[in-house]
């Protein structure tokens, strides 16, 4: 469903992704760790298509459809999902009105009509439940005044409801505690299905014990240096990164 | 609450007579006649063995300002200056054209040791670590009387000589800098300053070279009546580096003494250029007699890519201030930076800050003011940004700060902010605030005397400004906000 | 910066010249003598240019190309636009510079009297300084509105003041002057529309509030003029003790637009919110000027000025906030924000502060620029269309002054005001 062929990316004249190759199917969870400044988060952003990134080899092909000459509201309209490490604040915008405009703008571009306000409030307070968000929280302007795991709870609620295809979870644990930590894995947990794939990008091998991935794979200076399975995550714990930092440094 | 009153009543009762610079030195001085026209101009240029494009030059700056009015748009408030009242030159009555410290009048050597300027070598070296050492130019009245370490600089090859002998041994890079940052033109005093300017800085520092010692300007007012004019012209050519320090200071008299200086700077590529200031002219005395109307014109142009100008300045004197350090972005991603304390006591007027030009693409500027106004003081911090339709990107923060001791004072902002760029991004912050009673009781609750409370808060509140001198500046500095602050401060 | 010698009289000056030479003086509950000696003061300065500190950034000699004469009276508007909201309401009609008793509610609750305004009020005028544009407004005042609130009358309706034009190519001058009691409680709406959306005409008001000791007031000044029109409008407002005064000001008409308050606190522990949403575009040239003096102790005032700016629109802003010598324990914040929408657009803001007392909390800030990247990234990452996430946080931004008028009519109203002017209206939650 995802193909990512040898792509490259930079960033003001930075090369920052150097020639990843990545194919995930229906219903698999791959996991992408590497050091910091591996090209991890530019990866995430540069699939939901952050302007900032200049593209200049490779492609993002997505169920059949070329990404890259996609905005990021279309790439979302086509079922992809980013949960963003650092949430943006939008003082102003009411978490409510901010999930009813996203929803809705997602069912037209699909060619759906709009959910009636009482379905959309019926559903909101469900999904919300599940993840401990308070309907407080949904009152106050989007992620502003909202402590670390708040800010990650309010990004998975907003997976579950917009129900994308693919989900890039951007470091979604740092900043939680143990607790956290668990309430934003069972989320997640929930919303694994066949026809859903998944990318967990990760520091820490701790968010893999909770989401258990099919495939993991280790990002070195924009690169794909080793995949493998889970396994090779519980590695990575053991004996860091150095070892394959050093390949490619030789 | 108390407390603070007592601060207050101690603060209303500082006798600026403090001044601790304020003495005379007893020298015959060579001046010319009062008043001002062609002629004085022709003496000036004489007396300096000025080639002949050197006169026009000041003629034209002379003819213009015959035109011009004085600008009345500041915040402060004096009588009438009489320009026909004043000397325009005024030099210690000896042979011209010093070669060696030796010729110095041994009167004016013991100045500048009583300010705390050694200018023999010999004595800087003794004790000091070579990376700290500073060249110095000396200043009295209207001609330079010293300058050190000049030939180890030339070894660098950095320039740094008076202004009226790089007229006369570098004429080409006078030619093509003098006045092209601020034009003759530019604004009254600057026009004046033109005309009659007899002596300041030269530096010029080669492509590719960090010049390897602090440079420094020490500017003194000697003589009764004269307008003190002095140009400072500073070029850092492409990739150079420099750092500038001036200091000055006057005796104690009763009438008013005018300082009208200009100083230009030019960054090219990749330079960069620190001008700081320690101003200390004879502010007046306690009942606001006497003292410098400081009028002063500063500019940076950031004319290479990649430039970086950055102005600090601790405003401690001069009775009237009317000085606004400015940096013209030209040069795509050129920085521009803004750092001052001003410090307004006793019949202080101040009226200061700064202009930032966005040109170029990319360009960023940070103005840091911090305003302390005592006494029946006057503090204006006056500042423009402005962005121009192509400065693509541009960045500006402002934080201007502003604290009043007393209630017999004033403290005022006016920024001028201008945007044609919707890429612009400028932010803007201001406060004006006292020292909180809760402030003064935490610190005195640990132990600290009202005094050392009031010393510590205000040092907090300009430490950021501090923080941008070099070194020695900075001790300096530090001791001068508490001497300014006498009474309040320990 | 220097001073500069009277250049010679422009076009609009002789024209306005000759429109008083012509003018019947004895009219319009005005004394001749008081027009005549406001148009010499006129006259001896002209019409503002950038030199004048004040006019720096609205240069109306430039701007100010003709000078309409004044608009004959008694035309009556084919349609009367209808009420701003659903609210009870007592309507009051301004037509060409005059007032038209017969257009407006036949009767007044009890507390609230409205009449035209006689000489004495203009001649003990409450602006507090000399300025060109209220000297012409003086000289060729048409007539206006005097209200008065009774102390003690909370009113359940609005008063809403609506100034129409009828007349192109016209100017309409009126005078008007609101007396709220003290203890009252007023929401005032105040309105200036064009008949003909495409109309050129100039219009110069001028209201003098006074505000009674813990008197409650929301003024909402919505500007609404013709795309062709000059408006130029003088505020002065008088606080009371303890009042409690909010002032709103929605700029979204007019060619050129000036709204000059000048407020002052007479009482203590009075509080005051000043604030406004300019929406330009086009080559609209919008001003909004405050001076806001804390001429005695404990006042609060909170000043926020909200714009957005798109096509070659430009907007200026000039604040003072002026802190005398006695007025401790004042607390005074003022903030203005602009998001430029193109790049071509342009903002000047000028937020002063002057402080004489030393036991203060003043504060100014400013911010300009786009709409932040980061933010439409993240609402177009969850499928929300560009132009909508633009709409979306250009809502968002304009909404922190509508909320802190903290009046539910209030907000309400200016609320679908700012989502029509934004095409927006799909946002309403």
């Amino acid at each position: 469903m995802l193909e990512i062929k040898n792509l490259h990316a930079h960033v003001e004249g930075n090369d920052i992704l150097r020639g990843i190759d990545l194919t995930v199917k229906p219903g698999e969870i791959h996991a992408i760790m590497g050091p910091n400044g591996s090209g991890k988060s530019t990866l995430s952003y540069v699939l939901a298509g952050k302007e900032d990134y200049e593209i200049t080899e490779g492609s993002i092909t997505y169920n059949g459809k070329d990404m890259l000459d996609l905005g990021a509201d279309e790439r979302a309209a086509a079922g992809m999902f980013l949960a963003f490490q650092y949430p943006i604040e939008i003082p102003g915008v009411a978490t409510m009105t901010f999930l009813k405009t996203a929803l809705n703008a997602q069912r037209r571009a699909r060619g759906q009509e709009d959910l009636p306000t009482p379905e959309f409030m019926k559903l909101v307070k469900e999904k919300a439940k599940d993840l401990n968000v308070s309907p407080e929280m949904l009152r106050r302007p989007l992620n502003v005044g909202f402590s670390g795991g708040e800010k990650k709870r309010a990004e998975i609620l907003q997976m579950a409801l917009l129900e994308p295809s693919l989900c890039i979870l951007d470091e979604t644990d740092s900043g939680l505690d143990i607790d956290a930590l668990r309430i934003v894995s069972e989320g997640v947990n929930k919303l694994r299905d066949p026809n859903r794939a998944m990318i967990v990008i990760t520091h820490y091998q701790r968010l893999l014990n909770h989401i258990v991935p099919d495939h993991v794979h280790v990002l070195s200076r924009g690169k794909i240096v080793k995949s493998g399975g889970k396994e090779l995550a519980l590695e990575l714990e053991e004996n860091g990164y150095a070892d394959f930092i050093d390949e490619e440094a030789a | 609450m108390a407390a603070v009153q007592e601060t207050i009543d101690q603060v209303k009762a500082i006798d600026v007579d403090q001044y601790k610079y304020g003495f005379v030195t007893d020298i015959e001085s060579e001046l010319a006649p009062k008043g001002l026209n062609e002629d004085i101009i022709r003496f000036i240029s004489e007396k300096k063995g000025e080639p002949e494009w050197m006169f026009q030059w000041r003629l034209d700056a002379f003819k213009r300002w015959q035109t011009m009015i004085e600008p009345s748009w500041a915040r402060v408030s004096y009588p009438k200056i009489d320009f026909q009242e004043l000397h325009y030159y005024a030099a210690p009555k000896k042979k011209e054209g010093l070669k060696s410290l030796d010729e110095v009048d041994p009167e004016i050597l013991e100045t500048y040791k009583k300010l705390g300027i050694p200018l023999a070598e010999q004595e800087i070296l003794a004790g000091v670590a070579p990376e700290n050492r500073v060249a110095v130019d000396a200043v009295f009245d209207s001609v330079s009387v010293a300058t050190t370490f000049k030939e180890e600089l030339a070894k660098a090859g950095v320039i740094f000589c008076p202004i009226s002998e790089a007229i006369r041994d570098y004429p080409d890079l006078v030619k093509k800098y003098l006045g092209s940052v601020v034009p003759i033109s530019d604004n009254y005093y600057a026009t004046l300053n033109s005309a009659v300017f007899s002596d300041g800085s030269f530096v010029y520092v080669p492509e590719g070279v960090r010049c390897p010692m602090e440079l420094s300007t020490y500017f003194r007012i000697n003589e009764q009546n004269t307008g003190q004019f002095e140009r400072t012209l500073i070029i850092a050519d492409k990739g150079a580096y420099v750092s500038y320090l001036e200091g000055c200071t006057a005796p104690q008299r009763d009438e008013n003494q005018l300082h009208a200086a200009v100083v230009e700077l030019v960054a090219l590529d990749d330079a960069e250029i620190k001008y700081s200031t320690v101003q200390n002219w004879y502010p007046g005395d306690s009942e606001g007699k006497g003292g410098i109307y400081n009028f002063v014109t500063k500019r940076g142009d950031c004319r290479g890519k990649n430039s970086k100008i950055a102005w600090t300045q601790v405003e401690t004197g001069s009775a009237i201030t009317w000085k606004y350090p400015s940096c013209i972005l030209r040069g795509d991603n050129s920085v521009g930076e803004f750092y001052s304390i001003a410090i307004s006591n006793g019949h202080q007027q101040i009226d200061s800050g700064t202009k930032m030009i966005h040109l170029g693409k990319n360009t960023s500027s940070r103005i840091i003011s911090k305003g302390i106004s005592a006494g029946v003081s006057e503090n204006t911090y006056r500042g423009q940004v402005s962005a121009h339709r192509k400065a693509t990107n541009a960045r500006n923060f402002t934080q201007c700060d502003s604290l009043l001791i007393g209630d017999k004072c004033g403290a005022h902002t006016v920024p001028y902010i201008e945007s044609k760029n919707a890429t612009a991004v400028f932010e803007h912050e201001a406060t004006t605030s006292k020292i909180s009673d809760d402030q003064m009781f935490y610190c005195q609750a640990r132990g600290l005397d009202e005094e050392e409370a009031v010393a510590l808060i205000v040092n907090g509140f300009v430490r950021d400004v501090i923080q941008q001198l070099p070194m020695e500046f900075a001790v300096e500095a530090q001791k001068l906000i508490g001497i300014s602050l006498e009474g309040s401060v320990g | 910066m220097n001073a500069e010698a009277r250049v010679k009289e422009t076009q609009a000056e002789a024209s306005l010249i000759e429109q008083f030479s012509k003018l019947a003086k004895d009219q319009g509950g005005l004394a001749a003598e008081t027009r005549e000696k406001a148009f010499a003061d006129f006259r001896s300065a002209g019409l503002p240019h950038r030199r004048v500190e004040e006019w720096h950034y609205t240069d109306l000699r430039a701007k100010m190309r003709e000078a309409y004469a004044p608009a004959e009276g008694g035309r009556t508007p084919e349609v009367l636009p209808a009420p701003v909201d659903d609210g009870p309401v007592l309507r009051l009609f301004i037509v060409d510079g005059q007032y038209r008793a017969d257009l407006g509610s036949s009767a007044m609750p009890e507390g609230v009297t409205v009449s035209s305004p006689r000489e004495v009020e203009v001649k003990d005028s409450l602006f507090p300084s000399k300025d060109a544009v209220i000297d012409l407004n003086t000289a060729f005042c048409q007539g206006g509105v005097v209200v008065t609130v009774a102390p003690g009358t909370e009113l359940t309706e609005a008063i809403e003041i609506v100034h129409l034009v009828t007349q192109p190519e016209t100017a309409s001058y009126s005078r008007n002057r609101i007396e709220i009691g003290a203890q009252a409680s007023v929401l005032v709406i105040e309105r200036f529309e064009g008949a003909a959306s495409d109309a050129a005409y100039q219009t110069n008001a001028a209201s003098e509030i006074s505000v009674g000791d813990k008197a409650r007031v929301n003024i909402i000044k919505l500007q609404d003029e013709a795309k062709a029109a000059q408006h130029l409008d003088s505020v002065s407002i008088k606080v009371g003790a303890e009042a409690d005064v909010h002032h709103f000001t929605l700029n979204a008409g007019g060619d050129l637009s000036r709204t000059q308050m000048f407020v002052e606190f007479l009482g203590e522990e009075a509080k005051l919110g000043c604030r406004g949403i300019s929406i330009l575009g086009s080559k609209q040239h919008s001003d909004v000027t405050l001076f806001v003096d804390h001429a005695v102790p404990n006042c609060e005032s909170r000043e926020l000025y909200k714009s957005v700016i798109d096509e070659k629109a430009r907007c200026v802003f000039q604040g003072k906030i002026v802190v005398r010598p006695d007025a401790q324990k004042t607390d005074g914040q003022m903030m203005v924000q602009s998001l430029l929408l193109s790049e071509e657009a342009e903002v000047n803001a000028k937020p002063e502060l002057e402080i004489f007392a030393d036991d203060v909390q003043c504060a100014h800030g400013s911010t300009t620029g786009d709409i932040d990247e980061d933010l439409l990234f993240y609402l177009r990452a969850r499928g929300i269309p560009e132009a909508d996430a633009r709409k979306m946080l250009i809502l968002a931004f304009l909404a922190e002054a509508v909320e802190e008028t903290e009046n539910d009519r209030v907000i309400a109203l200016l609320e679908s005001k700012v989502r029509a002017l934004l095409g927006a209206e799909e946002y309403a939650e």
